[in-house]
């Protein structure tokens, strides 16, 4: 339903739209069950990063406060993203894995089920 | 019926008004919590002008109410001589 | 001969009903511009009532009266050095949150009700919104005053209308209010007056201003209860709009029940804030936020919503949800600001041994399984001398602004994700609630002024976060933030007690 206005055809301007990032695309990363992180986490990334880059500095930066960080095996780990199934490829950009701007990726690690294994 | 409620600060005002409220709604709860007391009824609760000035020994106007007031649960009606608080379900 | 007395009725009358006049000359709609768009309809004003029949003159003489005494108990602690009697230091953190966080809110209310009581046609509202403002200003003032002595002790009081329109967490109140001021006229009421005053605010200003009593909190008790007796007025005044709505039009109906549903959700994801005020800020301990959200929205509410139910009204939408949110969010929020304590401008600290305690005494459902645990992690990182604080920015919802750390009630180990796309945009939501809010008007919330999304557009200076928080929130970096533990906060506090 569109918004009842004073102003007929009322349309309020996209904040954040991609352009106003400064070549960056805004991409969110949450760790399932590690809920020390209260929530997912925001990054502003150029859209031709490689995806390996992007994990191994961006979300390293982040996540590596967690004592489970280092133990990951990346073979193993569950990706989504934007709710469907994903498999990235390290070599591969963002852009062309399909990672966009506000896209939401989370990932999940078998095993490592957060502190004492209680989801934290 | 639902609950109504009045809530006033505690100090040497609120004590006779709750003892008014008290004498003329004897089915109230009141339940003393830090610097306020509560005072909960089904369905409907009073305040009476005269029952007040009697407790207090002076004219009472049922709109001094307020300078005691902490906060009030149901629909309020109020005159000259009363301020009533009621649910209707 | 004495002059007879008027009586309520009759005074109410004459003071407020037969102030108004006929427009003879010029159009009412003119007049009224902003009285239709929103497709309320009125039919007849006169039949908007005022339960306490409140005329200006009485207005002046009790509002006089509670100022005095208020202001004396403000004299009062300041003369006898009032900060020395709060219960522990921690718990001054809650009043710069409420200094940060709800007296600007006061003043947006404020300046919405002088706005508002302009645009109704009808006399008696125009006068109960007359009075509201004033009574919204003498709040934010009271409010200042009561606790500007804390500034003189304290850190992070020093800035609190700056820090209101940019810090982070402050966009959360901030575009509540800036939500509602932007609606029309009727929303506005709906959305303060009946769904904000009457459903929510006795959660801020009765159990927790009850807490800052127990604290030794003696102005800010005063301040709370002081403005909560304006607020049961508007409360009063709350019930009586949406009353008056519902009858003038059954047209009227589902428009009032769509800004209910969508404003008790506004309202609940404010009171996160609230709830970890109670839970984890006030030392000593009066009731649970669970305890305090049964008495005053599950009972309280829920006698209003029966009543209600002969219009046609039900029970906001997503009512059933809040219900087993209120077993999360205040830990919710606590672990939020604790992880972030780097970027707020209070002190945040983990809970001692016997409120970690309390807490799974009150929360025996979740308490231990789902929050226990990341306390413990805390307490073992703060003994290897690594005190967490979370690195990287955390994804707002687009609607409450809140960081996205709510999580699903059907599995409340994992956080709730919500999204929806709109013109080729993807937007991200921490509800259902928050989700249908934004699709029912993205036209209005494709600009939320999302704090993280601004830094990192530029909007902020920086790029550091350090340089954001001292210069664009105004922090004193290393006395306003970081851990109570170590904070200038505590040192001065020990001095204090040990001289």
């Amino acid at each position: 339903m569109p918004v009842q206005a004073i102003t007929p055809e009322y349309t309020g301007d996209i904040k954040d739209k991609v352009e106003n990032f400064h070549g960056n695309q805004v991409v969110y990363v949450g760790w399932d069950q590690h809920l020390m992180f209260p929530a997912a986490f925001a990054w502003p990334v150029p859209p031709q990063m490689s995806f390996g880059d992007f994990r191994d500095q961006v979300m390293d930066s982040g996540f590596s406060s967690h004592p489970e960080w280092k133990q990951i095996n990346w073979d193993k780990t569950i990706w989504m993203l934007d709710g469907e199934a994903f498999e990235p490829d390290e070599s591969q950009s963002l852009e062309s894995l399909g990672i966009g701007h506000k896209s939401l990726l989370r990932f999940r690690t078998p095993g490592l089920n957060g502190f004492k294994g209680m989801g934290v | 019926m639902s609950k109504v409620y009045l809530i006033l600060q505690d100090n040497d005002v609120s004590r006779f008004i709750v003892e008014a409220v008290e004498d003329d709604n004897p089915e109230i709860t009141v339940i003393y919590q830090p610097a306020m007391i509560r005072m909960e009824a089904e369905g409907q609760m009073v305040v009476n002008r005269e029952t007040v000035e009697e407790k207090l020994g002076r004219d009472w106007d049922v709109q001094e109410l307020h300078l005691n007031l902490v906060s009030l649960g149901g629909n309020v009606d109020e005159d000259d001589d009363k301020l009533e608080l009621s649910w209707a379900v | 001969m004495a002059a007879k007395k008027l009586n309520l009725k009759d005074k109410y009358k004459l003071l407020t009903r037969d102030l108004d006049w006929e427009f003879s000359y010029e159009d009412r709609k003119e007049a009224f511009p902003y009285e239709e768009f929103e497709g309320i309809k009125i039919t007849d004003w006169s039949k908007w009532e005022d339960p306490f029949r409140l005329t200006m003159d009485a207005y002046w003489k009790y509002q006089a009266e509670k100022e005095k005494k208020l202001y004396a108990i403000f004299d009062a602690f300041q003369q006898n050095n009032g900060h020395l009697n709060v219960s522990d230091p921690r718990y001054v953190n809650a009043v710069k949150l409420f200094l940060t966080g709800v007296s600007p809110l006061e003043y947006q209310a404020y300046q919405g009700f002088a706005h508002v009581g302009r645009q109704f046609g009808g006399v008696g509202a125009r006068v109960a919104c007359q009075m509201q403002s004033i009574d919204e200003l003498r709040h934010v003032q009271t409010q200042v005053h009561a606790m500007s002595p804390y500034n003189k002790f304290f850190d992070g009081f020093h800035d609190w209308t700056h820090m209101h329109d940019r810090v982070w967490y402050l966009s959360v109140p901030k575009s509540f209010f800036d939500d509602a001021r932007t609606g029309g006229p009727f929303e506005f009421l709906v959305a303060i007056s009946f769904s904000f005053e009457y459903v929510l605010t006795n959660l801020l200003f009765v159990p927790f201003m009850s807490g800052a009593a127990h604290n030794g909190d003696l102005n800010t008790v005063t301040f709370g209860f002081s403005a909560q007796s304006d607020e049961a007025r508007h409360m009063t005044l709350g019930l009586e709009v949406i009353k008056f709505l519902l009858e003038q039009h059954e047209d009227n109906v589902p428009i009032v029940q769509k800004w209910i549903d969508k404003w008790f959700w506004r309202g609940c994801r404010l009171l996160s804030l609230v709830g970890m005020m109670m839970d984890y800020m006030l030392p000593n301990k009066v009731m649970s936020w669970k305890e305090a959200w049964e008495v005053y929205f599950e009972e309280a509410g829920g006698a209003l919503f029966k009543d209600l139910a002969r219009y046609g009204i039900r029970m906001p939408k997503y009512a059933d949800v809040v219900e087993k949110e209120k077993e999360h969010v205040s830990h919710q929020a606590w672990w939020t600001f604790y992880a972030y304590g780097h970027a707020a401008g209070f002190h945040t600290w983990i809970p001692t041994d016997k409120e970690l305690d309390w807490l799974s005494e009150k929360y025996p459902e979740t308490f231990d399984k789902y929050y226990r645990p990341r306390w413990e992690l805390a307490k073992k990182l703060e003994a290897e001398g690594k005190r967490f604080y979370s690195q990287a920015l955390p994804q707002l919802c687009t609607t409450c602004q809140v960081p996205m750390m709510f999580t699903d009630m059907e599995n409340p180990g994992e956080l709730s994700y919500r999204s929806t796309e709109y013109k080729g945009e993807k937007y991200h939501f921490c509800s259902d609630g928050c989700c249908d809010i934004f699709k029912d008007e993205p036209e209005k919330y494709v600009q939320s002024w999302l704090p993280v999304h601004q830094i990192f557009q530029g909007n902020c200076g920086g790029p550091d976060v350090p340089d954001i928080l001292k210069d664009f929130y105004h922090f004193n970096l290393g006395a306003d933030n970081l851990d109570m533990k170590g904070s200038p906060d505590e040192e001065r506090w020990k001095q204090w007690k040990s001289a």
